[in-house]
């Protein structure tokens, strides 16, 4: 991954930067250029709060190449409380809580890595509360 | 708008693994099968449907190269992309252009070539359709985003893995009966759920594999259709739906609902004035077999939350109230994503003509296809009619 592709979200993946529409108030993350609920174009940026709620959720065990060395892995549709809707992996998973309705908060943590000397990328998981 | 109708199919013998076959040569031997079929003696334009010949080939502009290799060079000939719906979006361009009354005789066709990379290789670049920045760089496959597609389905509704099986049990049965069929083996319900688990609740044979293959049709206005068609009956496109929904499975409004489908549907049953339940055979896209259980229910075709029943006792089956998939689905004939949606049109095609063998849905006189990118950001809907 290019080093401008990854430095560009840094605001989303490392402060959980959402935009508010001025208008309608609908959240955004990420950030666009236009609300599709009302049109407006104007937003508000701010970090959102870090904690949300399972909507589905499954356990990967045949992985993307980056991943291999963390198969098998658990993710999950989160519904994060400021209103958007994310999908990122699960982690510090006790017994029975990879589940429709768990609550969890995000942790910044290492995602993946480009080969065993290329750049490490980091961002968000989500960890049971 | 002019009527427009298809007058010729064509694939390739057989769907699978074919390292002995290269990209143009897939796609021409099933465009030349079309023409052959339809007894045309040349086409005015082309359409291509194809997801990722780039990442898995390394060759881009493919309509070109199609027209060249086709022996077609000077007419127009362009590529279609909209991930695995590409086939249906060509069908569509060459529906759109022959109504318009641009060209009189369209072949469109659909390619995908995929085992010159390897599985790694593959996987990324079907991932490619899902959402890259946010939802594939957080380590989501596609098997992944339909995993959990299944998962809100069986907490809503109470559908179970055994219905989801049943999905794969019916369609290799149905693909048991198609000659071109990439994994005609018939399986049982427990052969799906102790083959391997691939991501929860998905097993290995509720998956679609990675197929090399391609299909072809040939379109013209239906008012010249009898006059030009050579072999078996033509075949009125009736009714053409498209929509999208949002790039990332999470955002959609309801997990448990393939929107894009229900909107595309719902345009395609208008334009066509029919409803679900006069739909004789039809062929949707069972990527994975909770995609089979909700695309069954955005077309109406069953109750909202009742796709899962409906398939464990035979509803959908070849004889059963709305027969699904008769030609074995992506999960028996194979899905090279990019032929998919072409090959539906073959399949319906046939049904109506009566050309079907051992799968022949007893007369079948009107049909349907579905066909979806990504977890259902595109959806395409044809209605068919023989004429």
């Amino acid at each position: 991954m290019s080093t401008a592709r990854a430095w560009r979200e840094y605001p989303r993946r490392y402060r959980y930067e959402a935009a508010t529409c001025k208008k309608c108030g609908k959240v955004f993350f990420p950030a666009r250029l236009i609300c599709d609920a009302c049109g407006h174009r104007e937003f508000e940026v701010k970090p959102m709060a870090r904690t949300g709620t399972i909507l589905a959720h499954t356990v990967i065990r045949v992985p993307p190449a980056p991943f291999k060395d963390q198969a098998p892995y658990a993710m999950a549709v989160v519904e994060m409380d400021a209103g958007p809707r994310l999908t990122c992996q699960v982690v510090d998973l006790q017994e029975g809580q990879l589940k429709v309705g768990q609550k969890v908060r995000l942790e910044f943590r290492k995602v993946f890595q480009e080969g065993p000397a290329g750049p490490i990328q980091y961002g968000y998981k989500a960890v049971p509360v | 708008m002019r009527d427009v109708a298809i007058i010729g199919v064509g694939m390739n013998k057989k769907w699978g693994e074919l390292w002995e076959v290269s990209l143009r040569d897939l796609f021409v031997e099933a465009a030349l099968n079309a023409i052959e079929n339809a007894g045309v003696d040349h086409i005015d334009s082309m359409y291509v449907g194809c997801m990722s010949s780039g990442l898995f080939t390394g060759q881009e502009h493919v309509g070109a190269m199609m027209a060249d290799y086709l022996g077609q060079c000077p007419v127009p000939a362009t590529r279609v992309e909209s991930a695995c719906a590409s086939g249906g979006a060509a069908v569509r361009a060459g529906f759109m252009e022959i109504a318009s009354g641009m060209s009189d005789i369209v072949l469109v066709g659909g390619v995908e070539k995929m085992t010159d990379v390897d599985g790694d290789e593959a996987t990324y670049a079907l991932a490619t359709a899902a959402d890259q920045e946010w939802e594939a760089f957080n380590g989501v496959t596609f098997p992944g985003l339909y995993a959990m597609m299944a998962v809100a389905h069986m907490h809503r509704y109470g559908t179970t893995v055994q219905q989801l099986a049943s999905v794969a049990v019916k369609n290799h049965l149905n693909g048991s009966k198609n000659p071109r069929s990439q994994f005609p083996m018939k399986i049982t319900v427990d052969t799906v759920l102790n083959s391997v688990m691939v991501a929860d609740p998905l097993h290995i044979l509720d998956c679609s594999p990675i197929t090399d293959g391609a299909a072809a049709i040939i379109l013209c206005p239906a008012d010249r259709a009898k006059a030009l068609c050579k072999n078996g009956a033509p075949v009125k496109i009736i009714g053409s739906g498209q929509a999208s929904d949002t790039i990332a499975f999470h955002s959609r409004a309801d997990l448990t609902t393939i929107e894009s489908t229900a909107k595309a549907a719902a345009k395609a049953y208008a334009m066509a004035g029919k409803k679900p339940e006069e739909m004789q055979v039809v062929e949707v896209h069972d990527c994975f077999t909770i995609a089979e259980i909700m695309v069954t229910e955005a077309l109406g075709l069953v109750e909202k939350g009742k796709g899962g029943p409906a398939v464990e006792s035979g509803e959908t089956a070849i004889d059963g109230r709305i027969p699904v998939n008769p030609s074995g689905g992506l999960k028996s004939k194979g899905h090279p994503v990019g032929a998919t949606g072409v090959a539906q049109m073959v399949e319906v095609v046939e049904q109506l003509r009566g050309e079907s063998g051992d799968r022949q849905v007893k007369g079948a006189r009107l049909g349907m296809t579905q066909n979806m990118g990504g977890t259902g950001a595109s959806s395409l809907v044809h209605i068919l009619e023989v004429m």
